[in-house]
This record gives C-alpha cells, structure tokens and sequence, in this order.
C-alpha cells in the first residue's frame, strides 16, 4: 500500500530530507525504528489499545441533518467527528503514535511545535500518559490566541517556551524546534505535528492520521450501504485531510476536496493558500507547494484559523495537486466564521475554525452535486479554543 | 587551480589554520560588506563565507538569524551579492564562498545560479540545508562552473558517512564542531580534538572547524589540529555591537569595519601559535 515514498523519502518531485547534516542520523534512526514498529504486531496491539481506551477511537461518523437541510438540495452530509476524540482534534492520533514509537527508541524528552496548541496539547498529552518530559515552542502571538490551550500543556506538565522570532507564529516555532532538536538529538525525539518535515515525517504521520479515513470506510459502509461520493477537509499542513483521503486514494471515482484558507483573500498577502496561490520550493526539511517571493524568502501566513496559519504545506499534497487527484480549493476567514456559526445552530456542535473551513465549502458545493450525493467532511476539531476569538469578532462587528 | 584549493596548499606549507570568517552579505549594508571584506584581506584572513540572508535560517541561532533579518531590511538577494563579489574580485583574490540555504538556489533556478556566481568570482558554495544525498542534483550543475561545493559532517556523523561525505566534497570538508546550532557554546567540547583526529584519519582533504568558537585561544588550541577555523557568531555580534540605528534604518558606526578588522587579526595571529 505505501510505495509512495520512495526509500530517500521523495514523493516524485517533492519531499526528501533537506536537513542540517546533524539531524541525518536521527532522522535515519527514526525512519529505520518506524519501519520496525510497524512490521511489529506488540507496537500496533498497544497502540490500538490506547487508541480505543484512551483517546475513544472509534470516533463517530454522524449524518447532519441540520447542515443537510442546510445545504438543501437533497445529499447527505456526514462529519467525521474527530472532534470528539480525546484533546478535542484530530491531532493525538499522531502523538499518541510518535511518542509511543519515542519511547521504544529509548528517547526522554519530547519537543513539539503548536501553532493553534491543538497539536501542543496532544503531544503534551501523550507524553503525560507515557511518562516522558515534554516541551513545546509556540509563537508568542499564538500564545496569546490560544490561552486555553497553553494553560493546558502545562496542566499536562509540559513547558511552554514562546517564540519571539520572524513572525512568532507556527512557522517560526517550527524553526526554533528544529534549532532545538539539532542540539539536543541524542535523548530526544521532535513530534512533528502534521504531514510536513523531512521524511520520514510525512509517511509516519499520514499512517498515524489514516486511522481515520479507515474508520470512516467502514462506518460509511454500515450505515449507507455505499463508499461516499465525496470527501472533504481543511488543509493547513495537511494531516487530517491527508488522514482521511489516503484509505480513499485509489478510489478514483471519490472526490476528494481539500479546503485551504484564503484568510482576507488569495489575491491579498494574507492567506494561507500554498496549493491555490503558492509555488514548489523547500521549507522545513521538504520541497512542496510554498508561499514564497521570486527570491525564494518565505512569505508569511494568514488565517483567522491558527492551526492553518502556514506557508506550506505536505509534500504528498503537492503530488496530488499535480495529478489531480485531490480537488483543493480555498475558503476565507468570513466564510469560516459563517459556517462556524452555522454548524453551531443547526446541530449544536461548535466545529474549530480550521475544521469551519471543510464545512463552508459545503455551500459552494452542494449545488452542483447530484441529488442523494454522499458527502463526508472531516470534523477535524472542536471549536472551544476559538470561542473567545469569535466572541470578539462578533462584538467588534456589533459596535 | 581553484583558489580554494591553492589557499589550502600554502596554508599547510605554511604549517598554519586558514581562518575563515563568516559575514552576513548586507549586514548593515552592502557598502559596508565590502569594506569588511577588504579589511578582513588585509588582516590576514584566508577565506571569506559570505551569507546570502534566508527568512528561515533554520540551523542558525539567534545571532545569525538576527544578522539576517537585518540584512533582510534592504531585501538583500543573491543579486546583489553577486554584483558585490564581482566589484571586490577587482582588488582581492581572496577565496569567497557563498553560505546560503537552499531555497533561494532553487527559485533562482540552480544552472542560472551557479553561472552566475561562478561568472562573478565567487569560488564555492555551503548549503546547510542539503545534505549528500539531495545535493547531487546542485553539485551537477557547480562543478563544470569550477564552483566547489562545501559539504559537512557533524559529531555524530557515522564514519562510513564521514567518507561518503569527504569523497564528495569539494574545496574543503566543513566540520561542525559542537551538535547543535550556530553560535552558541563559550567553551568547545573536549572530545574536539579527538573527532578532529578521527577525521583526519579517514580523509586527505583539508577540514575546516566552525560553530561555537569565539576566542583567540580556542583558535590557537584549534590550528594545531585542523586545516581552517570558521569564525562566524563571534564576528556578527561585533558587526551588531558597532551598528546605529538612524530613524527606521541601520547604518555602520564609525569603528564598525576596523572592530571587525582587529578581531580577524587577532585571531588570524593564533592560528600560527598553535604549533
């Protein structure tokens, strides 16, 4: 099933391993204890286990009535609701499975980048409940848009370390995590958070994340009797929609749509939207779709969600861009907090804003499917963390 | 001959370290690189790795990654750090290398670069963020342009890797003195010489110590094992230390180019102490 990547990590054209000489060896340790743990039938019967007992997999795959009425013209709407797996995202499949694999390395320490602290608070989480220390670097401007969630790393018993440089957003924290691991690799073991980095990074986590795509084969089976016709989710980095479309893949006759952030607009400088609007280049260990200038600087990101608020994107996603297989699309900041709001009246459920994205696409799309069209959308967090944010928008909006 | 490889030649007759310093190109200017590099002729280095500035230096600490952000402020592009090399390559012929990470080769498309630094004087290149196995495609196209390519090698690089990575480097072989990120360390780890001792054993090619050393006496315990001696950190926080701020710009203070002048004379005196 996983030809793709090849054995250097080079997804065709993109991916690979663009790395300071000093994490080489680290990097080929992991890739050669991932490989193993996977061939080992003990590493996957523990991970399933913390999966069903302790993070609550399988998680549901429920049909919105509400946003179906909605959206009218006559499909079927269903959110996969990561949203209720434990942490509130979609986020601790991958933590729970890189911390696990840590731990068997014999690594002591565990360091993550967050942006929004969804991923923060998983791998502080994860690291928790296998008893090992953990520090996590977050923009100091995410810091401030996500107090919630680094009250709760460090609840967890995780540090918090604020990053000052560039533009103290998700990016930037990447960097300083990078800079972290180059010194400390020996005890340590950097969780990456979505399906980007150098390899093995982007294989290890769309494995851990397609956990969901699978569930959602089988579930989508019971209950309508058919695979879906279409299936959505919103790509920052890339992990759940990467996590949901990979068991879909060969399916060709599947939509798949994944939905970025146009944040003010693609046309403006403040989007999230590589794939739409950016061009092939190399950033954080891996060629990929970028925002960039014509002398190959990184541009800064924007989203009203923190969790998409980056200039790349996974190496896989560029692949599928270019073959075509997976549709992506961008919706804007207004858009997100409209379907924010509109998922929240019609089914009582507060999706985050990231997740907000896959669901506003539903409106430009319903119309142009036939009638008793599947769509599955990937509910890939719950919105809590955003609630202050929105609450704000809609004061200023109101004065 | 290359001028790397000619530099190396006397260095070692001369039974001395090259020192190599390290500068941010544009850092606070243009105009004030280039007087660094001529200064730093003068006194004595041997080799000059001149920064091309990346928004995501991400091997780098912050003393570099600040270096850069300043030099950022004028959009400092690979342009401009030609059209610099060129205009110096009239007075000096001084080896100089270009340290840049990998991006902005790539947007300015690899062929066109290497020909045009190449074209400009520029005798090499270091890309942090291109190990052996994805700098194949780089080296291609540097080598038939008499670019040398710089690779490195880290503490905790296996030998059999050391010798992988010494066959294909070119000009010199780089080696990271501590794990880590630049700039950061006061005291060098004592297992240095041993690592450096290791080395030598598996490669006749000239190596080259850099990150972490800031001193004279570091220098002068160093050249006693080592081909060459990068000093970069150290040389940027001086660059720093003498830069005004005028208005929303910076500008070089008055002592900036001289400071940085009697430093790399310094330390260039102890690379011939350490025998």
């Amino acid at each position: 099933m996983n030809k793709s990547p090849n054995n250097s990590g080079h997804f065709g054209l993109y991916g690979g391993r663009f790395v300071p000489e000093t994490l080489m060896p680290a990097i080929t340790e992991l890739d050669s204890a991932y490989r193993k743990a996977r061939q080992d039938a003990g590493f996957k019967k523990e991970l399933n286990q913390i999966l069903k007992h302790y993070v609550g997999r399988p998680t549901p795959l429920y049909e919105a009535k509400g946003l179906q009425e909605a959206a009218g013209h006559e499909i079927r709407v269903f959110l996969k609701r990561e949203d209720l797996a434990h942490t509130g995202a979609h986020k601790i499949n991958n933590t729970i499975g890189q911390v696990l694999l840590a731990k068997r390395m014999g690594k002591t320490r565990i360091i993550a980048e967050t942006g929004a602290g969804q991923h923060g608070v998983a791998t502080a989480t994860a690291a928790a409940l296998m008893g090992l220390k953990c520090e996590v670097y977050m923009g100091r401007k995410d810091m401030v848009r996500q107090v919630m969630n680094v009250f709760r790393m460090e609840l967890t018993g995780a540090k918090v370390i604020p990053v000052l440089s560039g533009t103290q957003t998700l990016k930037d924290a990447i960097n300083e995590t990078i800079r972290d691991w180059v010194t400390n690799v020996g005890d340590t073991h950097y969780v990456i958070g979505s399906v980007v980095g150098p390899h093995p990074y982007p294989m290890m986590v769309r494995n851990f994340q397609s956990v969901i795509g699978r569930e959602t084969r089988r579930q989508i089976r019971q209950i309508a009797g058919c695979l879906p016709d279409v299936v959505m989710a919103c790509v920052g980095g890339g992990s759940n929609a990467m996590g949901i479309f990979y068991p879909f893949i060969k399916d060709q006759g599947i939509r798949l749509i994944g939905v970025e952030a146009a944040g003010k607009g693609v046309e403006t400088d403040f989007h999230s939207a590589p794939l739409a609007v950016g061009s092939p280049g190399v950033l954080h260990g891996a060629m990929s779709y970028l925002l960039q200038d014509r002398w190959g600087q990184i541009k800064g990101a924007h989203s009203l969600a923190p969790g998409l608020d980056y200039p790349g994107v996974g190496p896989e996603h560029s692949v599928f861009k270019d073959s075509g297989r997976v549709e992506y699309v961008a919706v804007d900041d207004e858009q997100a907090l409209e379907a924010f709001r509109l998922l929240s009246e019609t089914d009582g459920i507060i999706p985050a804003l990231e997740s907000a994205h896959a669901v506003a696409y539903l409106k430009e799309l319903a119309p142009s499917l036939p009638k008793g069209s599947i769509v599955v959308i990937n509910l890939s967090g719950r919105g809590d963390k955003d609630v202050a944010t929105v609450a704000e928008l809609i004061k200023e909006r109101a004065d | 001959m290359n001028r790397i490889n000619r530099m190396f030649l006397q260095i070692r007759k001369r039974k001395e370290a090259a020192l190599i310093p390290f500068i941010t190109t544009g850092d606070p200017d243009i105009a004030t690189t280039e007087a660094l590099i001529l200064e730093m002729d003068r006194q004595g280095a041997d080799l000059i790795e001149l920064g091309l500035p990346f928004s995501d230096p991400l091997a780098d600490g912050p003393t570099i990654q600040a270096s850069s952000q300043r030099a950022l402020r004028h959009n400092i592009n690979a342009k401009d750090l030609f059209g610099l090399v060129k205009k110096v390559r009239k007075k000096t012929d001084i080896p100089l290398v270009l340290m840049g990470y990998y991006n902005p080769l790539l947007q300015y498309g690899l062929s066109a670069f290497a020909k045009d630094a190449a074209t400009s004087g520029l005798d090499g290149t270091i890309v942090p963020d291109l190990p052996l196995e994805e700098a194949k495609g780089w080296m291609a196209v540097a080598k038939p342009q008499g670019l040398a390519n710089i690779l490195l090698v880290a503490p905790n690089t296996p030998a059999d890797r050391i010798r992988k990575i010494a066959r294909a480097t070119q000009g010199f072989l780089y080696y990271v003195s501590v794990t880590g990120i630049t700039g950061t360390r006061t005291e060098l780890p004592t297992e240095l010489s041993q690592g450096l001792n290791g080395i030598k054993q598996l490669t006749n090619k000239p190596v080259a110590v850099g990150f972490g050393i800031s001193k004279p006496a570091q220098v002068s315990m160093l050249s006693a094992v080592t081909d060459g001696i990068i000093v970069g950190s150290a040389i940027i926080k001086l660059i720093e230390a003498h830069t005004i701020k005028k208005g929303n710009d910076l500008k070089a203070g008055p002592d900036l180019v001289k400071k940085v002048g009697e430093f790399v004379g310094e330390l260039k005196k102890a690379t011939k102490t350490g025998y």
